[in-house]
């Protein structure tokens, strides 16, 4: 980077652009993405869409081709009067995490609109998508698309077969329990004939290592009891408990038919393909913002922008990072480009200038000098709860003027519980991670018992974090639908951790002939 | 790296969700409609348009905690004056935490717009509608015939050979003859040749009698090959078309109504609501719709829509004139064979007694039998002018409508005051009924 070469004449001038200058412009981004910041990227895949096409994009969660259900036409219904009303923008992008890595760029936007976004879609998030742990261990980009067209084609298909009437209250019924239908924890994949070979050669080695004869001879302790009791083995049988409760349905309810049983697994498993979009939106926004800003700027610095492009890019740059304060009337919650951005700032500026204070809370990489190998690692081995314990720094803090606020019902007032000073970093960066934490924000709710010898009712519990109960509406109607799944009656009960007393209890008896057959 | 341009694709590709939508939210769509349609203007209730739906009716519920119970915690950018231990009183809506929290995501409480599209808005804003009497006049000439399919023929023009099935009646009937292949043939031709290059096949008695047998084969076989043909006539097949009559697409709605000093400009306004309505209800069933309108007072006589509800007039009343007006307009420019015929008259019921009589018969003679329809709307002055349980004397022109009708003829009479009368009676008027009920009340 010793000599900057000053490229000729700009890659465009004007807003009007076309395929070629489309070409041109992700040639030059990519030099800067690959070659200066050493981005590893899926191929891209660029489609140029209209306002009524992203609008139908938005409304099926982003993706190009889902099945039919009425939520997505509602979704679209709102999102068109809100964007006719102009109340609403649209994005200028959307992308998705497939390979290859499919970018959808409006037909409306400017010439360095597309340039910012190739830079920040097709290689901000798609950088993103490919090295971060949680997508590389929860999604499979290859077959992302090709599993949306059988889901499609399936779920038509049953729809010609048995009603859509019956369809679209399945879907009711699994969309209601999507949230709960993920697994969060890999399971154990099971080993292939080689690996459990080589394994229990391993461990007659060891065996035959550490044998020792006198072991024979020392007196062991009485058999214990290990006869699991029949309850203990019933359980075990169901995988109960089971939080993924989706799962358990697909599994275990006894009256669903089969075509039901894969339709809930077709919902369940596009939730968790999104399972870890929503545990790093903070950083795959700031990852993208971050890289579009580098490759940008470096683009102007070349001379591959023009002075005007610049300024465009940079008007739109920092209304994406605005972040307004609470007392502002447009504050809706903390903005993850703008964090996200900071963060990602900040990072570099603690590789290359670290001051004292850096050097104390980021020993490992305060002067590293590099800082894209730094980044690079933050953004494949970190999700958004552990990325801000780590990395929020007392220096952003203090710069967002950051605050926690502890909010008890018992109490009549809220009281401030920690600021940016030197006794509330840490609290602040533990309360931040804690809003990005899934386990903390999603209710905790699990299948723990089913009577399968006598009513077969079905109990679940919900411990109640902080004794925060449940939308009591909300729950009563998704109850509905998980004894509609289930076909015999479903009780849940709202238990408090700290005293395992109950707090509240629904339940909910299945309505004849919804799902079931009568 | 790959650029699809995807805008040429084809779009609606949510039309199906929306559908779907549209089913599940139907009742409230429908009352939304209704709601809408009675504070929109005349001129544009066929435009479709916006209409709010309460959020709650499609309510897609998820496990998710409730505000306002246990301890939560906000994290808030932005301090300017608070130090920790800081006390806040509790904001009103209890929503926690300070100033504005954003409800959370896809929680919006308001009633959401909802654009509906002009066919959407008609069909719902009319459905369960039926025109009376649509199938009533058909045509059999020769102009307003369309051409359907319908099977094959064995006979017809090239341009309608059916290609694929003449080349599968001929492939059965190949099959079923037996006829060579060309390859058999082809592999006789070459073991004849093989046997031929056989520098002793002269000698060879075997070869010569296996030479002699294939020769023959061969022979029999491009003999059998010329007698039966690849494609023979037998097999040419014609795609057939069958004239089908179509029933005549165009209407003509005659408004009629009466000018004259007693019809105030609120009656005018109520004639002109329910004219509004027939015109959307009858666009939706025919591509062309005329109309025509005819005011009277002791005279009539054709005009344009803004003199015929604007232009004041003055005069007696004679409805029969009217009546002429409309038999000599129908007889000039509205063949009934080619065009179906809506009449729809309106007036405060007045009529010259004298002229009654007239009137009954030219309706029953003259208008009715051409009519698809004949509906009269008797439009009065607010009901509230009216001491309760007043009953009010039936005005002229009622009663001899009533005895018209009463001798079976298809007039359909309604009597409205107020402007939220007039879409509950256009329903009734054209609510679809079990066939054989009478069209009147």
């Amino acid at each position: 980077m010793s000599a900057i070469l000053r490229a000729d004449r700009p890659l465009f001038e004007g807003a009007d652009w076309d395929f070629a200058l489309i070409d041109r412009v992700h040639e030059a981004v990519e030099r800067v993405g690959l070659g200066e910041l050493g981005l590893s990227i899926y191929p891209n895949q660029i489609e140029v869409i209209s306002t009524e096409q992203m609008l139908d994009a938005y409304s099926s969660v982003g993706m190009p081709l889902f099945y039919k259900h009425w939520s997505f036409g509602k979704h679209f219904a709102r999102n068109e009067a809100m964007y006719r009303a102009g109340m609403q923008g649209l994005a200028y992008e959307i992308v998705i995490n497939s390979n290859p890595c499919i970018s959808y760029i409006m037909e409306e936007n400017t010439a360095v609109m597309q340039t910012l976004v190739i830079a920040h879609a097709a290689f901000g998030h798609n950088h993103f998508f490919k090295n971060n742990y949680l997508f590389q261990q929860w999604t499979d980009a290859d077959g992302i698309l090709d599993y949306l067209e059988f889901a499609k084609t399936y779920i038509a298909q049953c729809e010609e077969r048995y009603g859509e009437t019956a369809v679209e209250h399945l879907l009711d019924a699994a969309h209601a329990l999507m949230t709960h239908g993920v697994h969060r924890f890999p399971r154990r994949r099971p080993a292939d004939l080689r690996s459990e070979e080589r394994r229990a050669r391993e461990r007659r080695e060891h065996e035959e290592r550490v044998f020792n004869d006198l072991w024979r001879t020392v007196p062991g302790k009485e058999k214990a009891a290990e006869d699991k009791t029949a309850e203990e083995r019933r359980r075990a049988l169901l995988e109960l408990p089971q939080e993924n409760i989706l799962y358990f349905m697909e599994k275990t309810a006894p009256r669903l038919q089969p075509w039901q049983r894969e339709i809930l697994r077709i919902v369940r498993q596009v939730a968790q393909y999104f399972y870890p979009q929503s545990q790093t939106k903070l950083m795959n926004e700031g990852c993208a913002t971050y890289v579009h800003y580098r490759i940008m700027t470096r683009l102007h610095e070349t001379g591959q922008l023009t002075d005007g492009a610049m300024m465009e890019f940079l008007k739109s740059h920092t209304n994406v990072v605005f972040q307004p304060e609470y007392d502002d009337p447009r504050y809706s919650g903390i903005n993850p480009y703008a964090l996200g951005f900071a963060m990602m700032e900040d990072i570099s500026r603690i590789c290359r200038e670290p001051t004292a204070e850096d050097h104390n809370w980021f020993p490992a990489i305060a002067g590293a000098g590099d800082e894209m190998a730094v980044l690079r690692d933050v953004w494949a081995n970190y999700r958004d709860e552990s990325f801000v314990l780590q990395f929020l720094s007392p220096r952003l803090i203090r710069h967002f003027g950051l605050f926690n606020v502890v909010d008890d019902a018992n109490e009549s007032e809220l009281r401030v519980q920690a600021i940016h000073d030197e006794r509330g970093y840490r609290r602040i960066q533990q309360a931040l991670a804690r809003q990005y934490d899934v386990a903390w924000t999603a209710p905790d709710i699990q299948v723990v018992d089913v009577n399968l010898a006598t009513d077969r009712r079905l109990v679940l519990h919900h411990r109640a974090l902080n004794r925060v109960l449940l939308d009591e509406k909300d729950a009563r109607l998704v109850l509905q639908h998980l004894a509609d799944l289930w076909g015999y009656d479903v009780v849940m009960k709202e238990i408090d951790p700290g005293t395992d007393g109950v707090l509240k209890e629904h339940a909910a008896s299945p309505r004849p002939g919804i799902l079931q057959a009568l | 790296m790959h650029i699809v341009d995807r805008r040429l694709n084809p779009g609606g590709k949510n039309l199906a969700n929306r559908q779907r939508f549209m089913r599940r939210a139907k009742s409230l769509i429908r009352k939304a409609v209704h709601d809408s349609a009675a504070n929109r203007s005349i001129k544009d209730a066929d435009q479709g348009g916006e209409v709010a739906l309460p959020t709650h009716g499609m309510h897609e519920p998820s496990f998710r905690r409730a505000s306002g119970s246990g301890i939560r915690e906000h994290l808030l950018p932005g301090n300017k004056r608070y130090i920790e231990g800081d006390t806040i009183p509790r904001p009103e809506d209890g929503g926690g935490g300070s100033g504005s929290e954003g409800s959370p995501d896809g929680e919006g409480q308001d009633d959401f717009r909802f654009a509906l599209s002009r066919d959407e808005f008609v069909e719902l804003f009319l459905e369960d509608l039926e025109l009376p009497d649509l199938a009533k006049r058909k045509v059999t000439d020769a102009e307003a015939v369309s051409w359907q399919r319908a099977g094959y023929a064995v006979s017809g023009s090239p341009a309608n050979l059916a290609v694929m099935r003449t080349v599968r009646n001929g492939m059965s009937r190949r099959i079923a003859l037996k006829r060579p292949k060309a390859d058999e043939i082809a592999r006789l031709a070459a073991e004849i040749e093989a046997l031929e290059a056989n520098p002793a096949h002269d000698e060879d008695p075997a070869i010569r009698t296996r030479l002699a047998e294939l020769r023959a084969e061969h022979t029999r076989l491009q003999r059998k090959l010329s007698l039966i043909p690849y494609i023979d006539p037998l097999d040419v097949r014609y795609r057939r078309f069958d004239p089908v009559p179509k029933p005549v697409a165009q209407a003509v709605m005659f408004c009629l109504m009466d000018v004259s000093g007693s019809m105030t400009e609120h009656m005018k306004d109520l004639a002109k609501r329910f004219y509004a309505l027939l015109y959307i209800f009858l666009r939706r069933r025919y591509k062309n719709v005329d109309v025509v309108f005819i005011r009277h007072t002791h005279v009539a006589s054709e005009v344009d829509e803004d003199t015929f509800f604007h232009s004041p007039e003055t005069g007696g009343t004679v409805v029969s004139t009217a009546l002429d007006e409309m038999r000599r307009v129908v007889k000039d420019r509205y063949d009934p064979a080619v065009w179906n015929i809506y009449a729809a008259q309106a007036s405060d019921g007045d009529n010259t007694a004298s002229d009654n009589e007239r009137t009954a018969r030219m309706l029953t003679e003259d208008i009715l039998p051409v009519c698809q329809y004949y509906a009269y709307l008797e439009v009065g002055r607010d009901a509230e002018h009216f001491p309760p349980g007043f009953m009010r004397r039936d005005s002229d022109l009622w009663q001899t409508y009533t005895a018209v009708q009463r001798s079976g003829a298809p007039l359909a009479m309604r009597k409205v005051t107020h402007r939220r009368d007039i879409y509950p009676v256009f329903r009734e008027l054209f609510q679809k009924r079990p066939a054989g009920a009478e069209a009147t009340a």
